[in-house]
């Protein structure tokens, strides 16, 4: 049986295309104060920490975690990185949170990062294979395919994806640390916008930011100790694999079933739309959440994009969906995921501020990664497990 | 922003020795003679149409006996790329577009041409167009790019299992 384990301290970077006033150590301490300042610890108190970024082919430095152990104050002490692509940041968090689950350690600090400003992601991410067809074009050439997969199959309407981004744009306006701040769009605009990899459009794609996300976990009795907001742990589950074999569903991969099915039961829950209610989903390209909400059994198959013509992900909707914004507002791709827990965490605390839900008792924070082949998801609740 | 913070701008590269394997080498020789040579599972007898990895995903097991797979395919799916970036080859806009080759049990990436980009349809049957013999490398490269053959479009059922 594992320890209990909460959050107890968040603390996040103003998010922006450019951080050119700080370095990457820079960058990574500014999360890492708030988050200590939140958990009303200091860097003495800290037993170990674990850290996540994207690829570094995407930054251009290699295993930044050496330089940084001087800027986490982590000299002494031990270090783990972790390494999952796009979904690194929920990842990262997970390995956190068993580090205190275990019993071995009682204060865990974590923190995802990157400076997309320092590299060049979409050059990263256009390598040619060897052999191969160099058709590719970033992660926009990627997915696009499988979202048009998912429209032909769902027999969705072609503004399911320009209202998901309206949405997140909107609901950003509220966050004040995400990096778009543009209240101005309406649907109309959105369809208006150009088509970058048809049939996804320009609004519908994430920015590239520079960024971090920290967070502090503590072991139950730092945490009954701890004088503040808290989100205990309930569950997490990862899951991963490869990104192309013979018969694989690219729009609802069995590694995204599979894990929110194991993080289900381990939580407890039996029905996701009933008993969440507030969920950070990982949507770098908008048309994400309708095939996100039906992989993770918070839709039915093919009624994803019902749920976003409905209103049922607004804040106001029966299942708020990244009501802080999500990617598409802020991608700090190492950071991320990170967010996407932090955040989740943020609303069980109640200290999400502008874009705080109402008695959000359980939230769900996801992340995923690569070619849709990595998966990090947990539930934090306000209530211990 | 202070005025004593510096940015530089520094280039990298890298290049590579890439080891193929006994499992993918008869897929590239096969392409060094304009053929599309894929493996089968000997477990789920799947089809992998490139044999990427040597192995079979799903059950594990080293792939077994040379399959020959026809010159002629379905685009299962595809998008219209308009976005510049550095490092691109291809003249935008272009149609990156996953095809199945007649008896493989996945997809391949590759480019359509020779049809408008307005025109690419899910379904729609196509042939490769291969460059002159003396250029032929160990790579897919070798085809230029995939056109459409005319053949009515597959239905949709078909190939719904390879989304």
């Amino acid at each position: 049986m594992a320890e209990r384990c909460a959050v107890i301290g968040v603390g996040q970077t103003q998010h922006t295309s450019c951080r050119a006033d700080v370095s990457i150590a820079g960058l990574v301490r500014e999360a890492v104060d708030r988050a200590l300042e939140s958990a009303q610890l200091t860097m003495a108190d800290i037993d170990a920490i674990v850290i996540g970024k994207a690829p570094d082919m995407l930054e251009g430095v290699m295993m930044p975690e050496l330089w940084l152990v001087d800027s986490l104050a982590a000299a002494g002490k031990p270090v783990f990185r972790v390494h999952t692509a796009g979904s690194v940041g929920g990842s990262t968090a997970i390995v956190a949170a068993q580090h205190v689950m275990s019993g071995v350690h009682k204060r865990v600090l974590t923190v995802g990062f990157e400076k997309q400003s320092d590299g060049n992601a979409m050059w990263a991410l256009s390598v040619p294979m060897p052999f191969g067809m160099p058709v590719h074009a970033g992660a926009g050439g990627y997915f696009s395919p499988i979202i048009r997969s998912y429209i032909k199959r769902s027999g969705a309407p072609a503004h399911i994806g320009c209202m998901v981004a309206v949405k997140d744009r909107t609901n950003a306006c509220r966050n004040p640390y995400a990096h778009l701040h543009e209240p101005d769009w309406t649907l109309e605009k959105a369809m208006a916008s150009p088509m970058l990899w048809d049939p996804v459009r320009m609004v519908e794609t994430c920015p590239s930011s520079d960024g971090a996300m920290a967070l502090v976990l503590a072991s139950e009795d730092v945490a009954d100790a701890h004088d503040g907001p808290k989100a205990w742990v309930h569950a997490t589950a990862m899951r991963s694999e490869p990104t192309s074999f013979a018969g694989r569903n690219q729009v609802s991969p069995k590694a995204s079933e599979d894990c929110a099915n194991d993080l289900w039961r381990k939580a407890g829950i039996t029905s996701p739309i009933d008993e969440i209610d507030a969920v950070e989903m990982y949507v770098p390209f908008a048309w994400f959440e309708p095939m996100w909400l039906e992989s993770l059994g918070f839709a039915p198959k093919d009624h994803g994009w019902r749920f976003v013509e409905d209103g049922v992900t607004e804040m106001t909707g029966r299942l708020p969906v990244n009501c802080s914004g999500g990617v598409l507002s802020t991608n700090p791709i190492g950071a991320s995921g990170m967010l996407r827990f932090g955040e989740a965490a943020m609303q069980v605390m109640g200290i999400a501020g502008e874009h705080q839900v109402d008695s959000v008792r359980k939230a769900f924070g996801h992340a995923y990664g690569g070619g849709s082949q990595f998966f990090a998801m947990w539930v934090v609740g306000k209530d211990k497990p | 922003m202070s005025d004593d913070v510096l940015r530089i701008r520094t280039p990298i590269g890298i290049k590579y020795q890439y080891s193929a394997g006994p499992r993918v080498s008869s897929h590239l020789l096969g392409l060094m003679e304009g053929r599309f040579v894929g493996k089968r599972c000997p477990v789920c007898e799947l089809v992998y149409m490139p044999p990427r990895n040597g192995t079979c995903a799903k059950c594990g097991a080293l792939l077994g006996e040379d399959v020959e797979v026809s010159q002629r395919g379905t685009i299962t799916t595809f998008c219209v790329v308009n976005v510049p970036f550095l490092g691109q080859t291809i003249k935008i806009p272009y149609v990156s577009a996953t095809i199945l080759l007649d008896g493989a049990d996945m997809g391949m990436q590759h480019l359509i041409q020779e049809v408008d980009a307005a025109d690419v349809r899910m379904g729609m049957r196509v042939e490769p167009v291969w460059r002159p013999r003396e250029e032929w490398q160990p790579s897919l490269e070798n085809v230029m790019h995939f056109r459409p053959t005319g053949e009515p479009d597959a239905p949709f059922d078909s190939y719904a299992g390879h989304l």
